[in-house]
């Protein structure tokens, strides 16, 4: 049993930041998946450089890894550290403003030389001329106890170096309490291959884990007690692991082959990783040679039968709009995935925003009306790409799934749901019986109409980008039958508004504000809504998770309360697209467009200015 | 429709009810003629072909059989067959196209499902000209060709085809001519019986806008000594007196008379259309008149795998060893709890 002082906290915020090479990604990785399995709550949010290894020491090549777990429920990996661990001088200065008052800072302090502390462009050694004053500063020469433990190892020196990074997870792990066991399998099954690697990781952790204890900089450890999370089995889940599984649940519930045709781009092609690695589920994965290919090539493979999906990024969905509207008239199932980063043009690829809910709703020529569909969490990801893919084969139309890059490289943990709870999905696909049968004859309830798969005899058809006939489907230049389908291809996306769920309040039905936002900012909006709410105040959120179609009931909910205020991370698209769609309402805005997640401080202080105006 | 299947098709069988709308003498009637003609010969049922098209007067070409077609948008034809080709690789997948459609705007998708080798028929309609947007000049337009958009003559280098196609690596290129039915129905045949891209470039007249583009290849008394039909095993002989033939000479081909000069038949180069070097395919390829006979015929036909079989391949290989038997082993797959 420890002899120290073991204090209780609620929550806790952890960054790990270092050199790109420095391995921050994993320590981070590993201290979410042990808290994980103690079955605290967890948010993750890792922030990397968009080179790949930037000079070393530089601000450009810092990787971090911010992870907030919790007794109570954690909404977003938090708006400040309570302990930064930075393994050299450009970590600190480019975290350091995001630590707590008083907050603990763990520094490597063998990368504090001079050379090291002017590439961070420190002018003097900030550990000694006053920068830190008021953190707790613990000094650890990690580096070099790493070298110590490891003489005689047999590992070479790189080797060696590389271990470092699990001495300051050891002595993270001292820190918040958390057993080494889960870290000591994974390290054995990452270097199977080698033991002198297992050896010397697990020697490293264990070394940095009695250090902890050792030192007097840290007097005490503190503990997080489990969540009480609801019961179920659980497991730690990323946003676009959570996407490429949905699909491949939707692949399997609904008969229909999955093909994903993508081309790789930030911060969208782990999705194309994933899937690329399930083949055994019938899985067809081409990786193609543009962005515009990629989505052709799902839009040819829906024609033929399958479930044609393409994943990209706001610069790909600009390549992608001409394909897509060609889904769209022709009617045909088409998935697309657009994991938002920071824009316009190149921006900012490994940051988040909303930006591009316009594009996607609009950015087509012609009267191109799709489905537009958001997920707000890392792990309702999987449930937002199932239902992306069930409106797309039952609907027959193309449906743009939103995420972001915090979304899709975010964690948290996820009460897994079997294949079994998922609803069903039924694709309006014709067999070869059917008689009287022309291409484009509707579903009177749904406007929908039949899916004929190539290979089926007596259903020869032909379809493509000009304007057809309402009901055969041939080429129509009649100025009275376009208007008619223009018409009736919007209804059929507004139809979709029958069988999606209604908006849910979170909060109380009524009140003073509604705070109104879409996808991936349900974290930090939620967090807020439910620290004023604690306080006595008359706040309630309403998430969009359907954008187009909105949920039926959206102008109910609206007109329950005094003031809605539309949050985003952009300059306002949600907000316009609100305006003209129920402009009825008036919508007061808050906006950030910094490539970073709203934190809940700057929330909680507009909602108040609100509330007492 | 069961009793049709089994009897002989001929060539109206595979007539859609639309009505064909190209210009009267065009070469894409012909075009039409000859490839519903070859389906015919094929015994080709009518559901297991898909005709996909992009943009321009050769795209109308789905609309116009009856099969499944999907017409679509400009240049990504080639993305979209693949698409369909591997989506159920039971399908014989065929691309309407142009010169404009392939080597312009979708000259990218155009190189790469030749580089793949995705089991696909690809017809290039040649006409060296943009004809559905009323008569600019296009990526084949010889140097210099005055156009509605190059009043001056145009200042664009022109591609040859063949070149860039045998360049991407192509296993089939086949070159036939819009007048020419009966060896265009046998070349559709060839390039339907090879498995991988077959890419046929048809020289394709266009008489409204670019009249007359091949007569110095097509032209009746030009014709015999312009065109040199290769067959695989035959030697290349042509001509009016069929006492013409190609021979090496170095790294560049020559004409030679046979009978003149001590040159005997033995001398005159074999078409292999099967050698997997593509090196003789690119000279003969790009022979254009006066100085050398325009190649028609079967250039290449190398066997080579195609991208959709080594999909198959690859997911036959997983589902052997499958990771998890079904999505729900995936999902509690790794570190999990049970709270």
């Amino acid at each position: 049993m420890p002899s120290h002082n073991i204090a209780e906290l609620e929550h806790v915020v952890i960054k790990f930041a270092g050199d790109s090479g420095d391995g921050m990604q994993l320590t981070g990785t590993q201290f979410t998946d042990t808290s994980a399995l103690l079955g605290n709550d967890i948010a993750t949010f890792p922030d990397f450089p968009a080179e790949i290894r930037a000079p070393q020491g530089t601000l450009a090549g810092v990787s971090g890894f911010q992870v907030h777990i919790g007794k109570i429920k954690i909404y977003t990996p938090g708006d400040a550290a309570d302990v930064l661990v930075a393994m050299n001088p450009a970590a600190l200065k480019t975290n350091l403003a995001m630590v707590k008052p008083a907050g603990t800072i763990i520094l490597n302090t063998n990368s504090f030389g001079k050379k090291e502390y002017e590439r961070a462009h420190y002018e003097s050694n900030p550990i000694e001329d006053g920068t830190l004053k008021g953190y707790n500063v613990v000094e650890a020469p990690i580096s070099s106890l790493t070298r110590d433990a490891l003489q005689g190892s047999g590992l070479d020196g790189k080797s060696i170096a590389r271990c470092k990074n699990m001495f300051a997870l050891g002595m993270v792990y001292w820190l918040f309490s958390r057993p080494l066991e889960q870290t000591e399998r994974f390290i054995e099954a990452k270097f199977k291959e080698n033991e002198l690697l297992i050896e010397g990781n697990k020697k490293v952790l264990r070394v940095g884990y009695n250090y902890a204890e050792t030192i007097e900089a840290l007097s005490s450890s503190y503990t997080i007690l489990p969540a009480k999370l609801d019961a179920g089995v659980y497991r730690n889940i990323m946003g676009n692991e959570a996407t490429a599984w949905g699909f491949l649940a939707a692949s399997e519930r609904s008969g229909r082959p999955l093909f994903l045709g993508s081309y790789p781009i930030t911060p969208a092609s782990n999705i194309l990783h994933e899937l690329s690695k399930h083949k055994h589920f019938g899985v067809k994965v081409m990786q193609a040679e543009d962005e515009i290919a990629a989505v052709c090539i799902a839009i040819g493979a829906s024609f033929g039968g399958s479930l044609g999906i393409t994943t990209t990024s706001g610069p790909g969905l600009a390549l992608k709009s001409e394909a897509i509207g060609l889904a769209m008239i022709a009617e045909l199932p088409l998935v697309v995935v657009n994991v938002q980063r920071g824009g316009p043009s190149t921006g900012l690829p490994t940051k988040t925003e909303q930006a591009d809910l316009l594009q996607a709703l609009y950015g087509r020529n012609g009267e191109s009306p799709v489905v537009v569909i958001a997920a707000s969490t890392p792990s309702n990801c999987f449930d937002y790409a199932y239902q992306a893919s069930k409106i797309a084969l039952e609907h027959m139309t193309p449906v743009i799934l939103l995420t972001d890059g915090y979304l899709a490289n975010g964690s948290e943990p996820w009460k897994i749901k079997k294949t079994e709870q998922l609803s069903d999905i039924d694709p309006p696909i014709l067999d070869k019986d059917e008689k009287d049968w022309y291409p484009y004859i509707r579903d009177q309830e749904t406007l929908v109409r039949h899916w004929a798969l190539p290979g089926i005899e007596n259903l020869e058809h032909r379809i493509g980008g000009l304007e057809k006939d309402f009901i055969t489907g041939n080429v129509s230049y009649d100025p009275e039958n376009h208007e008619r389908m223009c018409r009736v291809r919007e209804d059929k996306v507004q139809k979709i508004a029958d069988v999606i769920p209604e908006l849910q309040v979170e909060g109380s039905d009524g009140g003073e504000l509604l705070v109104v936002g879409w996808g991936g900012t349900y974290g930090a909006l939620a967090n807020a809504v439910d620290r004023l709410t604690t306080s006595g105040k008359s706040v309630s959120l309403a998430q969009f998770n359907y954008i187009k179609p909105l949920p039926k009931n959206t102008a109910d909910v609206f007109s329950r309360f005094k003031t809605i205020v539309v949050c985003e991370l952009n300059l306002g698209q949600f907000s316009k697209y609100l305006r003209s769609t129920l402009p009825q309402f008036k919508y007061e805005e808050y906006h950030k467009i910094q490539g970073m997640p709203f934190t809940v401080a700057e929330l909680c202080t507009h909602f108040e200015k609100i509330l007492t105006k | 429709m069961s009793e049709t299947q089994e009897s002989p098709k001929t060539h109206k069988d595979y007539a859609s009810d639309q009505e064909v709308r190209w210009c009267p003498g065009c070469g894409d009637n012909s075009i039409l003629i000859a490839l519903r003609k070859s389906m015919a010969e094929m015994n080709k049922k009518t559901e297991s072909l898909v005709f996909v098209s992009g943009i321009g007067c050769a795209a109308r070409f789905p609309y116009y059989m009856n099969s499944y077609g999907f017409h679509t948008i400009h240049g990504r034809g080639a993305a979209i067959a693949t698409g369909v080709k591997l989506s159920n690789p039971d399908l014989s997948v065929w691309l309407a196209t142009g010169d404009g459609d392939s080597l312009a705007i979708g000259g990218n998708h155009f190189i790469h499902i030749l580089r793949r080798n995705v089991n696909v028929n690809v017809l290039l309609f040649n006409n060296e000209i943009y004809g559905l947007t009323k008569g600019q000049f296009s990526p084949t337009s010889p140097l210099g060709k005055k156009s509605k958009s190059s009043p001056q003559g145009t200042i664009d280098r022109p591609f040859n085809p063949s070149s860039l196609a045998l360049g991407a690596g192509a296993t089939f290129f086949a070159r036939a001519v819009d007048t020419l039915p009966k060896q265009m129905t046998q070349i559709f045949v060839d390039a339907e019986q090879h498995i991988g891209t077959s890419l046929v470039e048809i020289l394709q007249n266009c008489n409204i806008f670019n009249d007359k583009c091949f007569a110095d290849i097509t032209g009746k008394e030009v014709k015999d000594d312009h065109q040199l039909w290769l067959e695989h095993g035959a030697p290349m002989i042509f001509g009016a007196d069929k006492n013409k033939g190609l021979k090496l000479k170095g790294f560049e081909l020559e004409v030679v008379t046979i009978g003149e000069n001590g040159v005997t038949e033995n001398d005159v180069l074999i078409h292999d259309a099967e050698n997997q070097s593509p090196v003789l395919h690119q000279l003969l390829a790009s022979m254009r008149p006066p100085e050398f006979p325009m190649a028609l015929g079967v250039i290449r036909k190398a066997k080579t795998i195609t991208y959709d079989q080594l999909i198959e391949d690859q997911l036959a290989a997983s589902k052997k060893n499958p990771v998890h038997g079904n999505v729900n082993e995936l999902l509690f797959s790794g570190e999990t709890w049970e709270i």
